[in-house]
């Protein structure tokens, strides 16, 4: 810090901002700094190439295209053992984005109406959450993911297959559900939808331009929905029905549907069920932070309790709930990585597998430590755009 | 509510009958709760009955795990037979007493720690003393202690171990790393974000397994660190970099004045900050503090992955003793209680300091 700036006469500002510390004893400290970090750099490095070459091995990510020869149960891609690690990795990587994916938009619904519950007026729903809420809070990650692949793996064989849902069935197998077959029915059904929700969100805006012009509002949610799926329905009647691939038991094993292995379903389940009642607490003290007034003001005008918590209370509540979220959104990401706990292949289950069996720790590492910043800094940059969105609502 | 209390009202609380009954008209206050409080009394009678009979009615206390079965209720004689066990680990059976009186002086200090007139030169004096008296009470080879290798320690004592030491070394740390942040030095301030946002953006997973297989790489030929102190590297540097956000949240909080204030009277910049800023910046935040240390705490259970066998992967070692086999829910509802209540008692003391610690609630 540049103690020896006058105060009586400040320093003339130049024309290009130059960064602080340039006194002699700051720029000495970063000289020194800077010396430290290339020289402690280099002698790891040095000693690692040392290191190296007395296990016979060569620093280069030339090993990528080597084949990998690791078995992995569940990919979203075609894999065989045969395949690179190039794309084994990417396998692992695919199962971690594909966990994190899911866990983030269930964790969110949950963890939203957790938070709700928090917030009852009913005293009993309330001590009945809030005791879930800090039982899962104030223990490990690790302990509850062993105990949901446990109890994965206490569910009945395959024969005797738990049958809740029709067409979903639960047993040591994981779970499996009904899939829809990738055709073009299929897309031209995904299409018809995506069409209702563009007709939603023009209506929405049409009638935002005309309440603010002419102050009477229409209702909105009907007609949206109806266009959400009528679309896809007159799709439908016009014969592009999306053939549904029931899942069903034959012989020792099912055959058909969606397989969610109980690793992949331990691990969600033990994610989304940690990361939620985190995520309820940040939607309660989001929803209390906002003043009593406002809701006292909102009453006032006679607005009914549903748009009191749209209009008035969720737009201030979010300032206070979206920078928390970002960081609850992370550590699911990040969390997910203990799935090499449990055997789920995801990236570092599939990395580590990969060091153990070439040697080249350093390239491996680095490459799922970049996939894992870069993962952290596209999440905060999209949460970062959403708040500032939201936080000039506020400024208005 | 507010309308009806008249302001002449005892200063009294309210008695237990009439919190009972008030409980219960808000449980049924209008059709929509009354369906609620069914619905929860509904998931409870489901859930609690069973769960007694399985917990306390068919439990075995005493006896072998054939009685356990016999029984067909929980085996806590499981959890008994193996408490011990989930505290030391394999350390050497005789020398049991060393372990357990280093859990003696830890939570010794800890409880003093937890008591506000104690903060102070002596506390940390304390700590100083205490932290190497620990280690060298566990790892011996001096002082007629026969040497434990570290490979052997193991249970609660090890989580006790890389939480505290953790804790110890990774503080000073993130107080350099929050000043460094805030510096006015481009190179030292570029330096301290890199680190702290590359710790905090992968999962501390991956720092383990940096630790365990590449720092090895990084040293000299014919240099071994040992593996618990590869597994303290990581979590001090991890420990550092999230209580360094901490840490600069409180250096942020302070108001302009009490900076240019230290200015105006001419301290240089390191007294400006020991005497004048950290002082206030560290005491603001010690609640976020105790509540980051939660979670680092239940991160302990991760170092699994690197073959260190902490509370509760030796209790889970435990479930492959063949004389034991088929217990592992009363393990780990064992281990999630023992979790639990630590990690419980802090946050209610993070929240009582909160409020103690409110200007103006001292």
């Amino acid at each position: 810090m540049s103690s020896t700036t006058s105060v009586a006469m400040p320093p003339t500002r130049g024309l290009i901002p130059l960064p602080g510390g340039f006194t002699r004893r700051g720029l000495l400290i970063q000289l020194g700094l800077l010396v430290a970090v290339i020289g402690l750099g280099w002698w790891f490095w040095s000693n690692a190439q040392a290191n190296m070459a007395a296990r016979g091995l060569q620093f280069g990510y030339g090993f990528l295209d080597r084949s990998a020869g690791i078995p992995i149960g569940e990919s979203i891609i075609d894999y065989t053992p045969a395949d690179t690690y190039r794309r084994a990795l990417t396998v692992g990587l695919l199962n971690t984005l594909r966990v994190a994916i899911v866990g983030i938009a269930l964790c969110t619904v949950l963890g939203i109406l957790l938070g709700l519950a928090r917030l009852s007026s009913n005293p009993l729903l309330r001590s009945l959450v809030g005791g879930y809420i800090e039982v899962i809070r104030n223990t490990p990650l690790v302990l509850q993911l062993v105990f949901w692949h446990a109890v994965m793996l206490q569910l009945p064989s395959v024969r005797q297959a738990l049958n809740p849902l029709p067409g979903v069935f639960l047993s040591q197998r994981g779970m499996k559900i009904p899939a829809l077959s990738a055709d073009a029915s299929l897309y031209l059904f995904l299409a018809a939808m995506a069409a209702g929700a563009v007709g939603w969100w023009l209506l929405l805006r049409r009638e935002r331009a005309r309440q603010v012009a002419t102050g009477q509002r229409r209702p909105t949610v009907l007609p949206g929905l109806a266009m959400l799926f009528g679309f896809p329905a007159l799709g439908m009647l016009a014969g592009f029905v999306p053939t549904v691939d029931w899942p069903e038991l034959a012989g020792f094993n099912f055959e058909g549907g969606l397989t969610l292995s109980p690793e992949f379903f331990a691990l969600l389940v033990g994610l989304v069920v940690y990361t939620s009642a985190f995520i309820a607490e940040i939607v309660r003290s989001g929803i209390q932070s906002v003043h009593k007034g406002q809701w006292e003001a909102a009453h006032a005008l006679g607005l009914p309790g549903g748009k009191i918590m749209r209009l008035v209370i969720l737009p201030q509540a979010l300032r206070v709930i979206i920078p928390p979220l970002t960081s609850q959104y992370l550590n699911l990401t990040k969390n997910s990585s203990l799935a090499v706990v449990i055997g789920y292949p995801d990236l570092v289950s599939v990395a580590n597998t990969s060091i153990n069996q070439t040697g080249q720790a350093i390239e491996v590492i680095s490459i799922f430590m970049a996939v894992y910043l870069l993962i952290s800094l596209v999440t905060s940059a999209l949460m970062n755009w959403y708040n500032a969105r939201v936080a000039l609502l506020k400024e208005r | 509510m507010s309308a009806t209390t008249l302001p002449a009202a005892p200063p009294r609380g309210p008695s237990f009958a009439e919190r009972a009954t008030g409980f219960l008209r808000a449980c049924f206050a209008g059709p929509v709760n009354s369906a609620i409080t069914l619905a929860c009394l509904g998931v409870l009678w489901l859930a609690v009955p069973p769960f007694w009979t399985w917990a306390v009615t068919n439990a075995t206390l005493y006896g072998t795990a054939q009685d356990c079965r016999a029984a067909g209720g929980a085996c806590w004689a499981f959890v008994r037979e193996k408490f011990w066990f989930s505290i030391f680990g394999l350390y050497p059976f005789e020398e049991r007493w060393r372990p357990a009186t280093m859990i003696v002086i830890l939570v010794a200090m800890v409880v003093l720690s937890t008591i506000r007139r104690f903060w102070g030169r002596w506390l940390l004096l304390g700590w100083a003393v205490a932290a190497p008296t620990m280690w060298i009470l566990m790892q011996g080879g001096v002082f007629g202690l026969s040497f434990v290798q570290t490979r052997q320690w193991g249970g609660l004592t090890i989580t006790g171990i890389i939480a505290v030491y953790g804790l110890a070394l990774g503080y000073p740390l993130a107080i350099l790393l929050a000043l460094g942040r805030r510096s006015e030095l481009t190179l030292v301030r570029w330096f301290c974000t890199a680190i702290i946002e590359c710790v905090r953006g992968v999962p501390l997973i991956s720092l383990l397994f940096m630790a365990a297989i590449m720092l090895p790489l990084f040293m000299p030929q014919g240099v071994t660190i040992d593996r618990l102190a590869r597994v303290l590297v990581a979590y001090t540097l991890f420990t550092a970099a999230y209580m360094a956000e901490v840490v600069r949240g409180g250096l942020q909080a302070m108001p302009r004045g009490q900076y240019e204030a230290a200015d105006a009277i001419g301290l240089s910049y390191w007294k400006k900050m020991r005497l004048v800023i950290l002082p206030q910046a560290l005491t603001i935040t010690i609640p976020a503090q105790v509540n980051t240390f939660i979670g680092l705490f239940k991160d302990t259970t991760l170092v699994v992955v690197i073959g260190v066998f902490d509370f509760f992967t030796t209790l889970r070692a435990a479930l492959g003793d063949p004389n034991w086999l088929g217990f592992p829910t009363e393990a780990y509802l064992f281990a999630a209680g023992v979790y639990f209540l630590l990690c419980f008692a802090m946050s209610r003391y993070s929240m009582s300091l909160e409020r103690s610690l409110k200007p103006g609630g001292r």
